[in-house]
């Protein structure tokens, strides 16, 4: 009996504007409690709430990004219900009718075999304000409240349930995340709450008609998306294959102990009394604003990932890899700029990007925005290693140069540094003599048939060189030197 | 000085007659020998009054007054002022100082200049028609003590009725500003919805609630919505059109005026007394030179239901935000958070807000929504229909604005549906969105003030002001004061 797993996620996305979606006041994270909450977001008596602009346009590019319909008109609702962080008792949210109707993303799920492109629907996305945050540590005996974050813009993303397995979500939320990022709407800080997922998960037996779900609030990482719905999974299983039902429920998931517990089943679901806002017009967007965003829209993740692939002759994963972040991408075309545009320096820009400067980046904790290798220095690097002024291995001290800021760029370090490559078959020739005849232990090995004792001799040559030796020209003359006997 | 116009008053204070302090001190003193009697003040400060009308005594004497600088108001203890505690007539804001003022406070006072003289009592939250419904204790109407004044907006209408202010600021959301207007022989105004900024007037049912004034005369209230209109970028629902002088068409000639009689105002269900009253200011328009049609509001009827499931509907979730938490009320014994909401929002409302906020919850409840808001609204958009529909026969409505005179105090508290429907020809004016205002028109035999409703077109208030000036220049029963001086 095998069984299915149907999963729809509904992610909170905060909205990268400077002032909240109907007041004034900052949305920065972090600043001292209640300092950040107009007389709209404290929901003084009398007070009004008024639309951000900024706020509908992040909707607007999403919207347009993803390929759903902009809503001629949409309409803000009240969400009612009594929560201490809830200063107005009711939630300003869109109900009805909301800004982005339909819509999808593609991901790439799975690795090697099961690596598969899957088109994920969305259902739709809609705009809403965020609540205060409940301080429950002890405040002489009370629940303090804090309301710096009542009133930050949301948009709430929906998928249909498209999703088959823990991997396909983790997918999803990450092409999501990094859509998002790439479109400038949200700075995508997980820690900080900015992308929050709920996973709507359900199993059934293969053909059959869906079954009951039970929805997971709040996951703010992908590890905890992808064990969370792993551990509900199970759970669900074993329950229906021990003959049990499934209870529809929220649940919460705890990182401590890998298991979700319940919040609050169907039973004990609120009735939101949503109502239209009368307070707010509904929204109506031109289509000269809407025309104007899309013309402002950078060009999306995957049609760059196509252009890469068709203009620069990367492979489908260095594309994919470079594609992550627009960072990423607008460096690595900067790079391949100053390198020179074709397709071998294309591909040692990629490879230099993934391998030697990611892995820097990571060890110190670094964005590629902040990196103190500029795009242009390393396109000049791979520039000289495209035309011989140094070798590959060589051209790694000179990032390290660059890196820690010894030269403006690697003509200068190359030059300060003496690192540009022997090529002189004369002078090769010689410390092939040299070498030889210091290590005829290492020769004897090697006509005994020890092809190890040869990789020995080129590390001496190479080192005797100070690195700098044409390594295929080392290989070369040490090979007809050994085959060729003595001259 | 009492009952001068406020065109009589800006001429003494520009003549130095009397300054603003002393004109203050004036109206301080009549409020301290008469409100406990009328109950017309909630919240009264001396010193913040003879402040203002300090700094009004020097802006007049620097030179740069506006026409109302210095002049004295009422307002009523709905609107935010910044300083001045604000309770809504509610003991949950009983001990509420309002930290930030709000457009109607900033363009009256902090602009234009005036200067109030105190916080005017209303029904609580602004529900109800009689002023019974006060935490701080039911108004009595000048003109018979024994007697409502009206409401909500009662405590201003008392106030300027009994000589205590020469003008007040009202909210109407059913006829809140013309029936006490009406029942304490007044003028008030009731713009079209959008004309004045809702922010910092505290919300009972945001798409009815609108600002207006209650003066003695209609000019007095144009020169006051003039200074109290016009675009708030902090109420979307404001409208962005621009400033206008409401008294501009004073004095424009009043031939070729079409007065459309919807006949559902002139059916059964009004007093008598009432009737021959309004029948007899026909008349003397007709006298003036206007010419009449009968007109119909077919579904007029629906008004008073539509309307007790809208305003209940965003009042129940209006009211949401006092929960005890931030501000306002809060209970001083409960065992948990459940417990702490429903002690303090049981204790801090009166009687009337809670059964409209059932009734708005039930209505908005899961299964009920659309039978009862959806199609409320629909009703609402019939109603409004039906006054475009009018409007293309003629320039203004007129009828009673009330049913009858002011009622004894208590008479129809036990019975709300009662009470709900002496605000009958009133409701269906804030369903469309429509200004209109309320202006005396006699006097039944009790010797109690008759109001005259007139409705004008959308951004028609200059045009009925001037009407309701055109009937006050003919007539005096705008003039007569009740005989409650001690």
């Amino acid at each position: 009996m095998t069984w299915e797993v149907v999963i729809g996620l509904e992610t909170h996305v905060q909205l990268a504007t400077c002032s909240k979606i109907f007041s004034g006041a900052s949305t920065r994270f972090g600043a001292l409690a209640n300092t950040q909450a107009s007389p709209v977001d404290l929901a003084l008596p009398g007070v009004l709430p008024t639309l951000n602009r900024g706020a509908v346009e992040c909707a607007l590019r999403f919207g347009l990004s993803v390929g759903g319909k902009i809503a001629e008109k949409s309409v803000f609702a009240r969400k009612n219900y009594f929560y201490p962080d809830l200063p107005k008792g009711y939630q300003i949210s869109q109900f009805d009718l909301p800004i982005v109707e339909g819509g999808h993303i593609d991901i790439v799920a799975g690795q090697g075999e099961e690596c598969h492109e899957k088109r994920v629907r969305l259902t739709r996305a809609h705009l809403e304000e965020d609540a205060g945050k409940s301080l429950h540590e002890d405040i002489h005996g009370k629940t303090g409240i804090d309301l710096n974050r009542a009133g930050t813009p949301l948009l709430e993303i929906v998928s249909e349930p498209d999703m088959r397995s823990a991997e396909e979500a983790v997918a999803y939320a990450k092409a999501l995340h990094a859509l998002v990022r790439w479109i400038g709407i949200c700075d995508g800080n997980m820690q900080e709450g900015s992308f929050r997922c709920d996973a709507n998960v359900s199993v059934r037996r293969t053909g059959e008609p869906l079954g009951t779900r039970r929805e997971i609030k709040n996951l703010n990482s992908f590890r905890y998306l992808k064990e969370a719905i792993e551990y509900e999974v199970k759970r669900q299983i074993e329950i229906l294959e021990d003959g049990g039902v499934i209870q529809q429920a929220t649940v919460l998931f705890d990182p401590a102990t890998g298991e979700t517990r319940t919040m609050r089943s169907k039973e004990d679901a609120h009735d939101y009394r949503y109502f239209p806002d009368p307070d707010l017009l509904p929204l109506a967007v031109a289509r000269d604003w809407l025309e104007q965003t899309r013309m402002a829209l950078p060009e999306l993740p995957e049609a760059k990932r196509q252009r890469f692939i068709r203009d620069y002759g990367l492979s489908a994963y260095a594309a994919a890899m470079l594609t992550v972040t627009l960072e990423t991408a607008d460096y690595f075309e900067a790079a391949l700029a100053a390198a020179g545009n074709n397709n071998a320096n294309a591909k040692s820009c990629a490879n230099w990007i993934m391998v030697d400067l990611a892995a820097r980046l990571n060890r110190e904790g670094l964005e590629i925005a902040q990196s103190p290798v500029s795009a242009a220095q390393l396109g000049g690097l791979v520039c000289r290693i495209a035309d011989a002024t140094i070798s590959n291995a060589i051209g790694k001290k000179v990032f390290e140069a660059l890196w820690l800021g010894d030269g403006e760029n690697a003509d200068a370090i190359i030059a300060a540094k003496g690192l540009r490559q022997i090529t002189d078959t004369g002078v090769i020739e010689k410390l092939v003599e040299e070498v030889l005849s210091a290590n005829a232990a290492n020769v004897a090995e090697y006509k005994a048939g020890k092809e190890k004792a040869f990789h020995a001799l080129v590390g001496q040559v190479m080192k005797a060189a100070k690195g700098k030796a044409n390594p295929q020209q080392v290989h070369q003359l040490l090979k007809q030197r050994l085959e060729g006997g003595e001259k | 000085m009492i009952y001068a116009s406020l065109s009589t008053l800006r001429a003494a204070l520009a003549a130095k007659k009397i300054s603003s302090v002393e004109l203050a001190r004036l109206f301080l003193d009549r409020i301290a020998r008469m409100n406990a009697r009328i109950n017309a003040f909630i919240t009264v400060d001396e010193e913040k009054t003879l402040a203002a009308a300090t700094e009004a005594d020097a802006r007049l004497a620097a030179g740069n007054a506006s026409p109302l600088t210095g002049i004295p108001l009422a307002q009523k203890d709905i609107f935010c002022a910044q300083g001045w505690r604000t309770t809504c007539a509610s003991r949950m804001l009983e001990n509420f100082i309002a930290p930030y003022d709000a457009t109607v406070v900033t363009k009256l006072e902090r602009e234009a200049g005036m200067v109030s003289l105190g916080k005017t009592n209303m029904d609580e939250f602004a529900m109800g028609s009689s002023n019974e419904t006060s935490y701080f204790g039911a108004v009595k109407n000048p003109w018979d003590e024994a007697r409502v004044p009206g409401g909500s907006s009662g405590g201003s209408a008392a106030a300027v009725a009994a000589g205590l202010t020469p003008v007040a600021t009202g909210t109407d959301t059913g006829g809140s500003i013309r029936q006490p207007a009406a029942l304490c022989g007044l003028t008030g105004v009731k713009p079209t919805y959008g004309i004045v900024s809702r922010y910092g007037m505290i919300a009972f049912a945001s798409s009815l609630d609108q600002g207006g004034v209650i003066g003695r005369t209609a000019e007095d209230c144009a020169l006051v919505l003039s200074a109290m209109a016009g675009f708030d970028e902090k109420d979307s629902t404001s409208l962005e059109r621009p400033a206008e002088d409401y008294s501009r068409l004073m004095d424009a000639p009043f031939a070729g005026l079409t007065i459309g009689l919807p006949k559902e105002f002139f059916s059964e269900g009004c007093d008598a007394e009432v009737m021959t009253a309004v029948q007899a200011a026909l008349a003397e328009y007709q006298k003036l030179g206007a010419k009449t049609v009968e007109v119909t509001l077919p579904n007029m009827r629906l008004s008073v239901p539509a309307y007790y499931v809208i305003a209940p509907a965003e009042a129940s979730s209006n009211l949401s935000r006092f929960d005890g938490v931030r501000y306002g009320y809060r209970a001083p014994e409960y065992a948990n958070l459940t417990e702490m909401y429903e002690k303090s929002r049981a204790q801090g409302f009166g009687a009337e807000v809670k059964r409209r906020i059932l009734i708005g919850t039930y209505v908005l409840s899961h299964g009920y929504y659309d039978a009862y808001y959806l199609q409320a609204q629909r009703a609402r958009r019939l109603i409004a229909n039906d006054f475009a529909e009018a409007f293309k026969r003629c320039d203004v409505l007129l009828g009673p604005t009330s049913p009858g005179t002011a009622f004894a105090l208590g008479e129809k508290r036990a019975d709300p549906v009662e009470m709900y429907l002496s605000d009958i020809y009133t409701i269906a004016v804030n369903l469309a969105g429509l200004p209109a205002l309320s202006l005396p028109c006699g006097f039944d035999a009790k010797g109690l003030p008759i109001g005259l409703q007139l409705i004008g077109n959308y951004f028609d208030e200059a045009r009925v002001l001037a009407i309701a000036h055109v009937f006050q220049r003919a007539t005096d029963w705008h003039t007569r004061h009740p005989a409650c001086n001690l």
